[in-house]
C-alpha cells in the first residue's frame, strides 16, 4: 500500500473520531453546567485549555462567553480543531482515496460534513444544541460502522482503526481533564454531593455509563471511574482498550519493531498508576504524560509507513 | 407518441441515424422503431434511469461539491446512441492503425536520424518551432521505437458524410472512461434493445491497456509493477485516472509517491518501505514529468524521471516528446507522412488543410480567407482561431497579416458542416452536431483499436462545440454487426 493512502486513511478516521469527541466534550460540559449550582462557578473556558487552543481563540475572540466558545468549537474554521475544520478534513482526506474506502462511505462523510457546516446556529444555541451534536455522534458511529462492515480489511484497515484508537484514547483523556481543572478540587466543601453527578457525566459523555454499572456495580466513585476509562482492556473508549487496538494493529504491519516498543511502553505507563492515589494536579500531570506518549506513537509511525517531506 | 422521426430535420446536413425525414438508416431501423413507440412518461423514465444510473456508477459528484466548483462536474449524457455499422467501422479501424503506425515512424525518425526532413518530406524548420519538440529526447530509442502508445484521434463527418480525422492527441488523451461508463448505462437502462442488436463490446479496454503498458516492463518478470501517474484530484481528468488504475487494478500514485535513486531506478513508497515500479502510464504533461529537465519549480513531477527513463529502467507510455506529432501543422503533412514511411495512401483522409507555409496554399488562403477556418499551430481548445464566414472584415484583414508575417504557425481549412445525430432535448428529438474519438493502443505485440469511442455531441443548438467545458455531452456509441441481423 502506498505511503500516502495509508497517511490518508489514518487522518480521515483521525478526523472523524475528533469530530465525534468534540461534540462528547460540548455534551458534557453543556450537561455539567446544567447540573451544578451557579457556586460552583463552573465556567467554558477549560474547555479550550483542554483543547491546547486558548492562543488561537484569543486572536480571534474577546470574550470569553458560551457564545463565543462554541462558535469556536464548533463552527470556526480558523480553529483546526473545530467540528466543521475536523469533518471537512476528512472528507479532503476521503477523496484521495476513494477507491479504498466504500461508495457509500464516501456519501456519509460528505451528508455529515454539509449538514454539521449548514447548522452551525443550532449546535451554538442552547435550545437544539444536544439533537445538533448528537447528530454528529451518531453520523461519525455511522461512518466507524459502515467501514467496519463493508471496507475490505487489509493494511489499509489496520490504518484507519490506529488512527480511530490513537484519536480516542487522546479524546478519552482530555474528557477525564475536564475533570481535573482545578475549580473542581475533590475537597472542595459543598460539592462533594455533587460529585458523584460530575463523573457520571463523564461515563455518560463517552456512552460508559451502563457498561460502567455492568461491570463496576459499585456507585460511581472517582477512583473507579478513572480505573475504567484509563486502565480497562474491554471498554472501547477506554484508555487502555485503544493501545490494545493500536497494537493488534501493528501486528499485521511489516517494520513493526519500534512502533510496538513505543505502545507497549504507553501500555505499562497506563497501567502501572493507581487512580485511588492520584490527587487532582497528579491527575493532570499524568493526563499530560499519556498525551505526550501518543504523540508519541504517533511520530514514530509517521515515521515508519508515512511519506516524509 | 412523444418522437416523430417525419418530422426530424435532416436537410443540407449528414444525420448519423436518419437517412432522410421519416426514413431511418439500415442499422438504426430497430433503435428508431423503438423510441417511437416510446410514450412521454417511459422517455422520463429512461431518462431518470440514466440519471440514477449515473449517480449510482459515482461518475457525477456535483451534490456533493458545489461550493468547489470545477470538481467533478458531471458530463451530460444522452441516451440515445449513434450507430455505426460494423463493416464502415472496419474501414475506419484499419485507417486509424496506418495512421498511428505512421505517426509512431514519424516521432521516432524525428529523434533520431531524421530521414524525412533530409528528403525534404517535411520541413525541417517546422521542428525549430515546435513547442512539442523534446531536444531533451533526441537519441533515446523506448521499447519497439514506440511513442505513442495511447493515441486519441478526433474523427468528424461532413454533409456528403465522409469521416475525416480532425486532429491526434498524442500527449495524454483522455475521455476513454467515459466510453466505458456510458457503456454501462445504457446496458442498464435498455437491456431490451441489446437483445434486438449485436454491438460489439467495449469493456476489454482496461484489460488491453493493462497487457500493453505491462508489455513495455524493462524487467522481465511475470507481474510488472505497473503505475498511473496523476496530477493529483484537482486535475480535470481525475475521476479517469482514478477509473483506470481501479479497472487495471494497478496504483494510482502522484509524483510525491516516486522516487528516483542514484542508479536511476523508480521506486513508489510504500507501507513496506520502496518497491521498485516498472511501467508508468502518466497522465501528466511533458512538461511537468520532471522538475531535472524540465520546469524546475514543478511539483507534480519526480525528479530523475527522465534519467531513469533514459536508462532504460522504466518505460513511460506516451513517452515525452510524443507530443511533436500532434502540432496543427504537422497534422497537415500525415499523408504526406503515411507516403513516406509505409508507402499507402491514408485509408481517412485529413481535412482538406492548406499549409500557410506554402506560398501558393498562403495565397489562396489570403483570397478565400472569407470561406475558411484558420488555426493557429500551438493553440488548442479554440483559441486564436478565426472563423472566416462569421467574422468581421476588421478579423479578417488581422488574420491576413498574420498569417504572411508568421506563415509557419498557421493552418487553414474549409468550413465543414458536422454530421447531427438526433438527441433528446425535453421529450423531443431535435439533432445536434458531434464528433468521435476513437482511442489507439499500440504495444509491442499488438494494435488495438476501440471498438467505436467517445461520441461527443454539442448539446446547444447549432454549436459545433463539443468540448465538456462549453456545453458538450456525450452518447454511447454502438458499432453494430448487421450480418448477425
Amino acid at each position: 500500500m502506498l505511503s500516502r493512502v495509508a497517511e490518508n486513511i489514518y487522518w480521515m478516521a483521525r478526523y472523524i473520531e475528533r469530530a465525534e469527541n468534540t461534540a462528547r466534550l460540548i455534551t458534557v460540559t453543556t450537561n455539567l453546567i446544567l447540573d451544578l449550582p451557579k457556586s460552583a462557578n463552573v465556567g467554558w473556558e477549560p474547555i479550550i485549555e483542554i483543547m491546547g487552543s486558548e492562543k488561537l481563540f484569543h486572536e480571534h475572540y474577546t470574550e470569553i462567553d458560551e457564545r463565543n466558545i462554541l462558535r469556536f468549537m464548533i463552527a470556526d474554521q480558523n480553529n483546526p480543531g473545530s467540528i466543521v475544520s475536523s469533518l471537512q478534513m476528512a472528507r479532503e482526506n476521503a477523496r484521495t482515496i476513494r477507491d479504498i474506502i466504500p461508495r457509500e462511505t464516501w456519501e456519509r462523510i460528505n451528508d455529515l460534513f454539509l449538514a454539521a457546516k449548514s447548522n452551525t446556529q443550532s449546535g451554538i444555541a442552547r435550545k437544539n444544541r444536544h439533537s445538533y451534536l448528537q447528530n454528529i455522534i451518531l453520523g461519525a458511529q455511522t461512518i466507524t460502522g459502515q467501514l467496519a462492515g463493508t471496507m475490505y480489511h487489509d493494511i489499509g484497515y489496520d490504518f484507519l482503526r490506529m488512527g480511530r484508537n490513537l484519536e480516542r484514547a487522546d479524546m478519552t483523556t482530555r474528557i477525564i481533564d475536564v475533570r481535573s481543572a482545578d475549580l473542581l478540587e475533590e475537597e472542595h466543601e459543598g460539592l462533594t454531593p455533587y460529585e458523584n453527578i460530575q463523573w457520571m457525566s463523564v461515563l455518560k459523555s463517552l456512552t460508559g455509563y451502563q457498561m460502567y454499572r455492568r461491570i463496576i456495580q459499585v456507585r460511581v466513585r472517582r477512583a473507579d471511574v478513572l480505573k475504567f476509562l484509563l486502565q480497562e482492556k474491554k471498554f472501547p473508549r477506554a484508555f487502555y482498550h485503544a493501545t490494545c487496538e493500536v497494537e493488534s494493529c501493528l501486528n499485521n504491519l511489516p517494520r513493526n519493531t519500534e512502533c510496538k516498543r513505543q505502545i507497549n511502553a504507553l501500555q505499562k505507563t497506563v497501567l502501572s498508576v493507581n487512580p485511588e492515589k492520584l490527587k487532582q494536579d497528579d491527575l493532570h500531570k499524568f493526563i499530560d504524560k499519556l498525551q505526550l506518549g501518543l504523540m508519541t506513537v504517533h511520530n514514530i509511525i509517521a515515521d515508519t509507513y508515512f511519506l516524509r517531506q | 407518441m412523444a418522437i416523430r422521426w417525419g418530422s426530424y430535420k435532416v436537410k443540407g446536413i449528414y444525420d448519423e441515424l436518419i437517412r432522410a425525414a421519416g426514413k431511418p438508416r439500415e442499422a438504426a431501423k430497430p433503435l428508431c422503431d423503438y423510441l417511437r413507440a416510446l410514450k412521454d412518461r417511459e422517455i422520463e423514465e429512461y431518462k431518470a434511469a440514466a440519471e440514477l444510473a449515473i449517480h449510482v456508477m459515482g461518475i457525477t459528484f456535483t451534490v456533493y461539491t458545489e461550493e468547489e466548483g470545477s470538481i467533478d462536474r458531471a458530463w451530460p449524457f444522452d441516451i440515445i446512441p449513434r450507430i455505426i455499422p460494423k463493416s464502415e467501422w472496419d474501414q475506419i479501424e484499419r485507417g486509424l492503425k496506418q495512421r498511428v503506425q505512421a505517426l509512431n515512424l514519424f516521432i521516432d525518425d524525428l529523434y533520431h536520424d531524421q530521414k524525412i526532413i533530409k528528403d525534404k518530406v517535411f520541413p525541417g524548420e517546422l521542428l525549430k518551432d515546435s513547442v512539442n519538440f523534446r531536444p531533451q529526447c533526441v537519441g533515446v530509442s523506448p521499447p519497439d521505437n514506440i511513442w505513442a502508445h495511447i493515441c486519441g484521434s478526433d474523427l468528424v463527418r461532413d454533409d456528403k458524410g465522409t469521416v475525416y480525422v480532425l486532429e491526434d492527441n498524442l500527449r495524454v488523451p483522455s475521455g476513454v472512461s467515459y466510453m466505458l461508463e456510458n457503456r454501462m448505462v445504457m446496458k442498464r437502462v435498455f437491456p431490451d434493445l441489446f437483445e434486438d442488436y449485436s454491438i460489439l463490446p467495449v469493456d476489454d479496454y482496461p484489460s488491453q491497456l493493462y497487457d500493453m503498458l505491462a508489455s513495455l516492463s524493462p524487467r522481465e518478470i511475470a507481474q510488472p509493477e505497473v503505475v498511473v501517474l496523476s496530477p493529483g484530484i484537482y486535475n480535470s481528468a481525475y475521476f479517469e485516472h482514478s477509473y483506470l488504475a481501479q479497472q487495471m487494478g494497478a496504483e494510482l500514485v502522484e509524483g510525491r509517491d516516486l522516487y528516483v535513486d542514484e542508479k536511476d531506478v523508480v521506486y513508489m513508497r510504500t507501507v513496506e518501505g520502496l518497491s521498485r515500479v516498472d511501467v508508468i502510464y502518466r497522465r501528466i504533461d511533458d512538461l511537468f514529468l520532471d522538475p531535472e529537465v524540465f520546469h524546475p519549480d514543478s511539483v507534480l513531477g519526480v525528479p530523475g524521471l527522465l534519467r531513469a527513463w533514459k536508462a532504460g529502467n522504466v518505460a513511460l507510455a506516451n513517452a515525452p516528446g510524443a507530443g511533436v506529432a500532434d502540432d496543427k501543422v504537422v497534422y497537415a503533412f500525415v499523408p504526406e507522412i503515411i507516403k513516406y514511411y509505409l508507402d499507402q495512401d491514408p485509408m481517412i483522409p485529413n481535412v482538406p488543410t492548406y499549409k500557410c507555409i506554402n506560398k501558393d496554399e498562403r495565397d489562396y488562403v489570403i483570397e478565400n480567407i472569407d470561406k475558411l477556418v484558420v488555426k493557429p499551430a500551438n493553440e488548442s481548445g479554440g483559441y486564436g482561431m478565426l472563423i472566416g464566414p462569421q467574422a468581421s472584415n476588421k478579423e479578417r484583414d488581422k488574420f491576413k497579416r498574420l498569417v504572411k508575417k508568421d506563415a509557419r504557425n498557421y493552418i487553414a481549412q474549409p468550413m465543414l458542416t458536422l454530421s447531427t445525430a438526433p438527441t433528446l432535448v425535453g421529450n423531443r428529438v431535435e439533432p445536434r452536431h458531434l464528433d468521435l474519438r476513437p482511442f489507439i493502443l499500440s504495444g509491442k505485440d499488438a494494435t488495438n483499436v476501440t471498438m467505436g469511442g467517445l461520441t461527443r455531441v454539442a448539446l446547444r443548438k447549432g454549436s459545433t462545440v463539443v468540448n465538456s467545458s462549453q456545453g458538450g455531452g456525450s452518447k454511447d456509441t454502438w458499432i453494430v454487426d448487421m450480418a448477425d441481423h
